[in-house]
C-alpha cells in the first residue's frame, strides 16, 4: 500500500512540476475558505453548474440525430420537426435525452433565478463583488440567448412565431432596424437560413462564451471570497495562519453539502422528466407539437415561462414617446428590465449588505418587486386584455421603481447594526 | 524600448501605425463573415410575383396566398364593411394612410385599387405575427360592443379595421402593408408586381 501511495505521490509531483495541479486543487477547493454559515440559498450556484454540464452532455447526443433543415420531407413535414419526432419515437432512449434537455432548460432558469435572488437577499453584488455580479449577468444574457436560439430548433408553431416576434424586436431600432432584422434572419421571413444559423449559435457559439464566462465568474469569486447570509466579510478576522476565523475549507465541507443538494435536485428533476416533461404546457408548449406554418400565427402565442415577466413589460408599453413608436420603447423597456440588475452594485447605498440587517423600507420594496415579477410572469402567458395591460403597466412601474429609487430609499432606511462575526455557530469548525 | 526611460517617439509612431493597419485588416477580415449572413442569392430570387384567381371570392370572404413566404390577404368587402371604414376613421391612428405603407395607387379611403377588394400583407407591423380575422361586429366579436369588424393580433392585441388601418394606442405603429399588385383581368390578380415593375 505504501509503495502505491509513494508512486502516486511521485506521479503528482511529476505533474506539479509541469502543471499547477496541487496548487489549483488547494486554491479552489481544499484551501478555499468559505463562510461557515451557508444556508439553503447557497445550493443554487453549484446546481447551475450541474445543469450546465447536463445541458452540454444531452445536447451533444441530440445533435447526433437532429437535422436543422426547414425544407419539407416526402410526407410534407419540415425535416427539422420530423427529426425531433424521430428522436422521440425511434432513437433508443432518445425521448429521455430530449426530455432531459428540454426540462434542463427550464431547470436552468429556476436555478439561476434562485441564485440571482440569493445575491439580492444578501447583497452579494456589493463591493468587492461587482465583477462577479457583472459576469453573472452576462451569463444570464447568454442563457437567454441560448434558450431563444434553442427554442427555434424543433421548428414547431411556437418556435417559429416566437422567433419571428423576437427577431422583429430588432426592427424597432430607428434607421438600421429593418436591415438588422433582415441580416439576423438571412431571409425576408424566418426560414431555413434562420434555422441553420440559430443552430450554429445554439450548439457552438453561445456555449463557448457561456463556459468562458462561468470560468471568469468563479475565478472572480475565488479572488475576493464568498459573501454569506450575514453579509459580513470573513476576511476581516483571521487566525495566526491567515485563515478566516469564520471560514471552512470548501472541500470537504461544501462539496459534501452540495452533493446533498445535487441528490435532492436530481430527484425533483427526474420526477419532472419522467412524469411531467411538458409541465402542463409551460415547459413544452402544446402549439409546438404542430409543425411551423409561416401563413398562420397560433391563436394565442406566449413565450416559455422564464421569459414572461420581460415579455409582459414589452407589451405594457403602448404609448409613443419623443416621436418614436411605442414598439421601440417597448423593446427598450424589455431590454432594460432584464439587464438593469447590472446596476445594483451602484444603486444600493445601504450601510449593510444582508436582508437580515436591512430596514423596513428595503424589505417592502423587495417584497413589492417579487410580487410584481411573479404577476408580470403570470400575465405574460395570458392573452392581453385592457385590464391585464393596465395591471402589467402598474407592475412595470413598480419593477423599475425598485431599482431606480434604490439610491434614495436604501440610504434613508433604518438598518440594524451588523455583527462583527457570523451569527451562526454551525458546522463546528471553530 | 529606450534604456533611459524616455519614450522613443519614432518607435512609438511605428507601433501605432502597425496596430492601426493590423486593426483595419482585422475589420476587413470580418466583412465576408458578416456579409455571409445576408439573404443569399437564392433567397433573393425566391421573391417572384404570385398570380391569383379571385373569381370565386364571394363578398365577405377572405383568402390567403403566400408571397415571399408571407401571408397576403385578399378580402372581398361587403357594402356594410366598406361603410364601416367611415365609422373607424376617428379611431385609427393614420386614417388618411399618410405613412407610406401602400403604393400610391392605394392611398385612398379603402386602401385598394377596386374599392371592395383589399390586398394586404397579413403580418402585424408590431412584431410580425399574423393577425386573426374578426369580421363579426359588435359584442359578438368578443372585442367590444362598438367593434366594426377587422383584425386582432393574437400576440400583443393590436387591432386593425377592414382597410388594415391600425387603431390608436395599440402596440403596432403602422397600418398593414399593402403590397404592389395589379389586375390582369376582372378576376386575375398579380401580387408582387404592378405597372411600375416588380417589387
Amino acid at each position: 500500500m505504501s509503495t502505491v501511495n509513494a508512486k502516486l505521490k511521485n506521479l503528482v509531483g511529476w505533474v506539479d512540476e509541469r502543471f499547477p495541479l496541487t496548487a489549483n486543487w488547494k486554491a479552489h477547493l481544499s484551501e478555499y475558505y468559505a463562510p461557515k454559515n451557508f444556508n439553503f440559498w447557497y445550493f443554487f450556484g453549484s446546481l447551475a453548474l450541474l445543469v450546465l454540464v447536463l445541458q452540454i452532455v444531452t445536447g451533444i447526443f441530440l445533435v447526433m440525430h437532429f437535422k436543422p433543415d426547414a425544407s419539407l420531407n416526402a410526407a410534407g413535414v419540415p425535416v427539422a420537426f420530423a427529426s425531433v419526432e424521430y428522436i422521440m419515437r425511434e432513437v433508443p432512449w432518445g425521448w429521455l435525452i430530449r426530455y432531459m434537455h428540454s426540462t434542463g432548460a427550464s431547470a436552468f432558469f429556476v436555478v439561476v433565478y434562485m441564485h440571482m435572488f440569493r445575491g439580492m437577499l444578501y447583497g452579494s453584488y456589493r463591493k468587492p463583488r461587482e465583477l462577479i455580479w457583472i459576469f453573472g449577468m452576462l451569463i444570464f444574457l447568454c442563457l437567454m440567448a441560448e434558450a431563444f436560439f434553442g427554442y427555434l430548433l424543433p421548428w414547431g408553431q411556437m418556435s417559429y412565431w416566437g422567433a419571428q416576434v423576437i427577431v422583429n424586436l430588432f426592427s424597432a431600432i430607428p434607421f438600421i432596424g429593418p436591415d438588422l432584422s433582415l441580416w439576423i434572419r438571412g431571409d425576408y421571413v424566418v426560414g431555413d437560413a434562420t434555422l441553420n444559423r440559430f443552430f450554429a449559435f445554439h450548439v457552438i457559439a453561445v456555449p463557448l462564451v457561456l463556459v468562458g464566462l462561468v470560468v471568469a465568474h468563479i475565478l472572480a469569486l475565488h479572488e475576493v471570497g464568498s459573501n454569506n447570509p450575514d453579509g459580513v466579510e470573513i476576511k476581516k478576522k483571521k487566525d495566526a495562519k491567515g485563515i478566516p476565523l469564520d471560514g471552512i475549507p470548501f472541500h470537504p465541507y461544501y462539496t459534501l453539502k452540495d452533493i446533498v443538494g445535487v441528490v435532492v435536485f436530481l430527484m425533483v428533476f427526474s420526477l419532472i422528466v419522467f412524469y411531467a416533461p411538458e409541465m402542463g404546457g409551460y415547459f413544452l408548449e402544446y402549439n409546438n407539437f404542430v409543425p411551423a406554418n409561416p401563413l398562420q400565427t397560433p391563436a394565442h402565442i406566449a413565450p416559455v415561462w422564464y421569459f414572461t415577466p420581460f415579455y409582459s413589460i414589452l407589451r405594457a408599453v403602448t404609448y409613443p414617446l419623443f416621436g418614436i413608436d411605442a414598439k421601440f420603447w417597448g423593446v427598450v423597456a424589455m431590454g432594460a428590465s432584464a439587464m438593469i440588475f447590472v446596476l445594483l452594485p451602484w444603486l444600493d447605498r445601504s450601510p449593510v449588505k444582508s436582508i437580515r440587517y436591512r430596514g423596513p423600507i428595503y424589505k417592502t420594496f423587495l417584497a413589492a418587486f417579487v410580487i410584481c415579477f411573479f404577476t408580470l410572469g403570470y400575465l405574460g402567458v395570458l392573452p392581453p386584455t385592457p385590464m391585464r395591460t393596465l395591471v402589467s403597466q402598474i407592475c412595470s412601474v413598480i419593477y423599475f421603481a425598485f431599482f431606480l429609487l434604490m439610491p434614495f430609499y436604501s440610504s434613508i432606511d433604518k438598518c440594524k447594526p451588523e455583527p462583527d462575526r457570523l451569527t451562526s455557530s454551525g458546522h463546528g469548525a471553530h | 524600448m529606450s534604456n533611459d526611460g524616455k519614450v522613443d517617439c519614432g518607435r512609438r509612431r511605428l507601433l501605432v501605425a502597425t496596430a492601426t493597419i493590423g486593426g483595419i485588416g482585422g475589420v476587413a477580415a470580418a466583412v465576408p463573415f458578416v456579409s455571409s449572413m445576408l439573404p443569399s442569392e437564392r433567397a433573393k430570387a425566391a421573391g417572384a410575383p404570385v398570380e391569383v384567381d379571385i373569381s370565386k371570392l364571394a363578398p365577405g370572404q377572405m383568402m390567403t396566398v403566400e408571397w415571399r413566404g408571407k401571408p397576403v390577404w385578399i378580402i372581398n368587402r361587403t357594402k356594410e364593411q366598406l361603410a364601416s371604414l367611415k365609422a373607424t376613421d376617428s379611431q385609427v391612428s393614420d386614417p388618411k394612410s399618410d405613412k407610406k405603407m401602400q403604393p400610391d395607387y392605394c392611398k385612398n379611403e379603402t386602401r385598394s385599387i377596386k374599392p371592395e377588394i383589399l390586398v394586404a400583407v397579413g403580418i402585424c407591423t408590431h412584431l410580425g405575427c399574423s393577425p386573426s380575422e374578426k369580421f363579426k361586429t359588435g359584442a359578438e366579436s368578443g372585442i367590444d360592443a362598438n367593434w366594426q369588424g377587422g383584425f386582432i393580433c393574437p400576440c400583443h392585441g393590436s387591432t386593425f379595421d377592414l382597410a388594415g388601418r391600425v387603431y390608436k394606442s395599440k402596440p403596432a405603429p403602422d397600418n398593414l402593408e399593402v403590397p404592389p399588385h395589379m389586375y390582369l383581368g376582372d378576376s386575375r390578380l398579380v401580387v408582387g408586381e404592378d405597372k411600375g415593375g416588380k417589387a
